[in-house]
């Protein structure tokens, strides 16, 4: 078999479905930049302004030391208590929402709640949550224990819906109640997966409690918003780099629980 | 041994290959390689035999410098390779092609852009990225993978081929880069029979054709007696045999690999 | 009973670890449920508070759509797109820079996963307050406060990707002499494509929600039209506004769903 010399000019045939998508990405970029007003010298004036500022958070200030740590531990408690809330809930609504295992009266209004769970950031429902229980820990607390139901009841409903049916038939055919079935042959084949989204949503609700302050809901956020009003920036600086610190231990813990339960 | 080196000047042959006193360790004080010397010139085909963990793929590895020699001297056309660094290695690696066990083909590519990849060390960075090859090395391309016998998958992408079908697009790269020695690495190790003797025909037939050595690693002692020229044979780091496929007799396999129970 | 052939699922140092485990969290669930400062006054009128919430915002000023709300949802979509292609823009020589098997400086590989932890400890409210206070407020110090988000995200992704690229075809093309760029271009990069821009339509997803609150600290999107009504006590535009931050994170959820069954 051999190849025309029309042929061998074209080894490659243009892939004009990629070069117009390049082309529309260039064209939005160029559009959205208008759009948003971001201009060049907004840009280089923000710069200035940014050398200037990042002057002022250094070097941190650590002398309010006291504060600082009891806004942390307000934090941590918060995202302990969400998590374990959070988590218990999750399991029961995660259950119903998995098609596999019950009917669609059940199961569409279990994913119903996750889906309006998820589609929200956590602050708004801490705005909400503020009203309702006035400012404070309580409003994180609720904020994140419906944040954590958003995730892990999806991810727990699809490792459900993943899951082999065989136990499951077996089981039903040896005349197990539900609830056996539910121990024998369902959550065996899960718990593991459990396990490790609930580290990870540990994780995220400590993340998640730094911010929920900024609306009044508690924990480390709030005296970081009202330093950065204050322009006390080099106290935001010394709250900053504690919350880095928080987080790189609670990754390392993550990481370091999945290890013990993976093995 | 049948070639002595002369004076480990390199002696300035092209399409020539000087292997003197190499030695390799991974781990200081457990050498891979004890001291390997041995010199091919013009057309001929080398088959390296021996057991697994040798270090024959570690040798071929070191004339290339995938793997960096602990010490010796690799001549390949009249040049140290061993001396190189940075641009002038590549430089050298353009000429030295490499035919890989596990056929090492970018997957998502089609087979004439894998092909091509034999000439990236030649090509432009930003021609190779908007695929503006040369249409000299385009249409050599299509006259290599014609002559593997793959003219109806020039655009197949490489995944959708058989194993086969895959050492051939490897051995069109390699060829691909004019070079002038010509390596494989167990290149039959992951075919079938049959497949395994047409890959060696045509290993053979492209050394013949461009009249340059071709280094293969083999651990099937019936296809290197069948197609090689010479044989080296490995044991234990070193070169226990090298001579005519006629001369390797069963008590050199003996020592090559140890015990006879094997040999039926 | 036999004690011979007793089989144990754990070893007694994982159990151990696992009830270590189990304490600690009931110990830290324990101590933050006594010390925690909640006001239980706050709590019994709660109820009422959400029932008085629910009434303020029926019935749905859909009236304010059109002058309020329109632009700024326009906004925040502009705002995540545009972060998230800034992200991709610096996510990806920070990510080269993390994979160990493509930067072979350790020094290097921890410098890009502390900018990569970093981006991702901040929360992109914070990292919105930070740009507020540099390029004062709107869409400029969001978009960027998303794409500096992002960052850690993608580079996480990204490095991962490269790091399990198969190394087969790298070693071809580093035989074959190629320079680094083309190695990128050629070898990892058809590898990582596909994980590319998984990666892009996931964070894309991820940064509709986040750049729909970032207006809460002046960062611009609809997060400013909500702030406003929040402080004016508009509950029926607070509650429009909610809907429309509904449908289209559901929206994007949705496409983002389609497209990728599309390519993969």
């Amino acid at each position: 078999m051999t190849t025309t010399v029309a042929q061998r000019k074209r080894p490659f045939k243009p892939n004009w479905l990629a070069r117009m998508g390049w082309l529309l990405v260039l064209v939005y970029a160029i559009y959205a930049i208008s759009a948003l007003d971001i201009t060049w010298p907004r840009f280089v004036d923000g710069l200035g302004n940014g050398a200037k500022f990042v002057g002022e958070l250094f070097p941190p200030n650590f002398e309010r030391w006291k504060l600082l740590v009891e806004n942390l531990l307000e934090t941590v408690e918060i995202a302990v208590i969400a998590s374990a809330f959070g988590i218990l809930l999750s399991l029961p609504i995660g259950l119903l929402a998995a098609r596999n295992l019950m009917p669609p009266w059940a199961s569409w209004p279990a994913r119903a709640i996750i889906c309006v769970c998820r589609s929200f950031h956590p602050v708004i429902f801490a705005i909400l949550f503020v009203k309702a229980v006035g400012f404070g820990p309580m409003a994180g607390i609720l904020t994140l224990i419906f944040a954590s139901i958003g995730f892990i009841g999806k991810l727990f409903a699809e490792a459900i819906e993943e899951i082999s049916l065989k136990p499951v038939e077996a089981c039903k055919a040896a005349g197990a109640p539900f609830l056996s079935v539910l121990i024998y042959a369902v959550m065996p084949q899960v718990l593991n997966r459990f396990i490790g989204f609930a580290t990870y949503q540990f994780d995220a609700n400590i993340r998640n409690s730094t911010m929920v302050g900024i609306v009044g809901a508690g924990g480390i956020g709030g005296t970081l918003f009202a330093s950065f009003q204050r322009y006390d920036y080099d106290f935001l600086c010394a709250i900053l780099l504690s919350i880095i610190g928080l987080i790189m231990i609670s990754e390392f813990l993550a990481v370091r629980i999945k290890a013990v339960f993976n093995d | 041994m049948s070639n002595q080196n002369t004076n480990g000047n390199g002696g300035a042959t092209p399409r020539s290959l000087i292997v003197k006193d190499v030695f390799k360790e991974y781990v200081p004080g457990t050498p891979v390689l004890k001291g390997i010397s041995f010199e091919v010139t013009g057309r001929s085909t080398v088959a390296i035999i021996g057991p697994s963990g040798t270090g024959k793929s570690t040798l071929l590895r070191c004339i290339n410098r995938l793997i960096e020699p602990t010490g010796g001297a690799i001549h390949v056309a009249g040049q140290d390779i061993t001396q190189l660094s940075g641009k002038d290695l590549r430089h050298a690696r353009h000429y030295i092609g490499m035919v890989f066990q596990e056929f090492n083909l970018v997957e998502r590519l089609s087979v004439i852009e894998n092909v091509l990849c034999g000439r990236l060390g030649f090509t432009p960075v930003w021609r190779a990225w908007l695929r503006k090859y040369p249409q000299t090395d385009i249409d050599r391309a299509f006259e290599l993978i014609e002559k593997v016998g793959l003219g109806e998958f020039i655009t197949a992408r490489a995944d959708s081929l058989s194993g086969g079908q895959r050492q051939r697009v490897g051995i069109a790269r390699a060829v691909m880069q004019n070079p002038d020695i010509l390596m494989a690495d167990e290149p039959t190790s992951s075919l079938d029979p049959k497949t395994s003797v047409e890959i060696m025909e045509l290993l053979n037939e492209f050394s013949a054709v461009h009249d340059i050595p071709l280094l293969i690693n083999i651990h099937d002692v019936k296809l290197a007696q069948r197609f090689a020229d010479r044989i080296i044979g490995m044991s234990d780091g070193r070169i226990v045999f090298d001579g005519t496929p006629d001369e390797l007799q069963d008590s050199h396999l003996k020592e090559i690999y140890g015990g006879e129970d094997w040999m039926l | 009973m036999t004690k011979k052939y007793e089989w144990e699922r754990f070893t007694p140092a994982q159990r151990l670890a696992r009830f270590t485990i189990y304490l600690a969290v009931v110990i830290a669930l324990v101590m933050s449920i006594r010390t925690v400062e909640v006001i239980p006054e706050f709590l019994y009128d709660a109820p009422e508070q959400m029932v008085d919430l629910f009434t303020r915002m029926w019935p749905i000023d859909t009236g304010h759509y059109a002058e309020g709300v329109h632009a700024a949802l326009i906004e925040t979509l502009n705002i995540a797109s545009l972060g998230t292609v800034l992200a991709l823009v610096m996510a990806f020589p920070v990510g080269l820079m993390a994979a160990s098997n493509i930067t072979k400086i350790p020094a290097l590989n921890w410098f890009a996963k502390l900018i990569l932890v970093s981006s991702r400890s901040v929360n992109s409210l914070v990292w919105a307050i930070l740009f507020v206070a540099i390029f004062g407020p709107g869409a400029l110090a969001g978009t960027v406060a998303i794409g500096f988000r992002s960052i850690g995200f993608c580079g996480k992704l990204l490095a991962e990707a490269l790091e399990e690229c198969d190394p087969g075809p790298i070693e071809a093309l580093k035989a074959a002499g190629a320079p680094w760029p083309s190695i990128i271009i050629k070898g990892y990069w058809p590898q990582v494509a596909p994980a590319f821009w998984g990666i892009t339509l996931f964070r894309w997803d991820i940064n509709v929600r986040e750049s729909s609150v970032i207006g809460l600290v002046g960062a611009g999107g609809i997060g400013v039209a909500l702030d406003t009504s929040l402080n004016l006590f508009n509950w029926d535009q607070v509650a429009l506004i909610l809907l429309c931050i509904f449908t289209i994170v559901i929206v994007a959820e949705i496409f983002v769903t389609k497209v990728r069954e599309h390519i993969i």
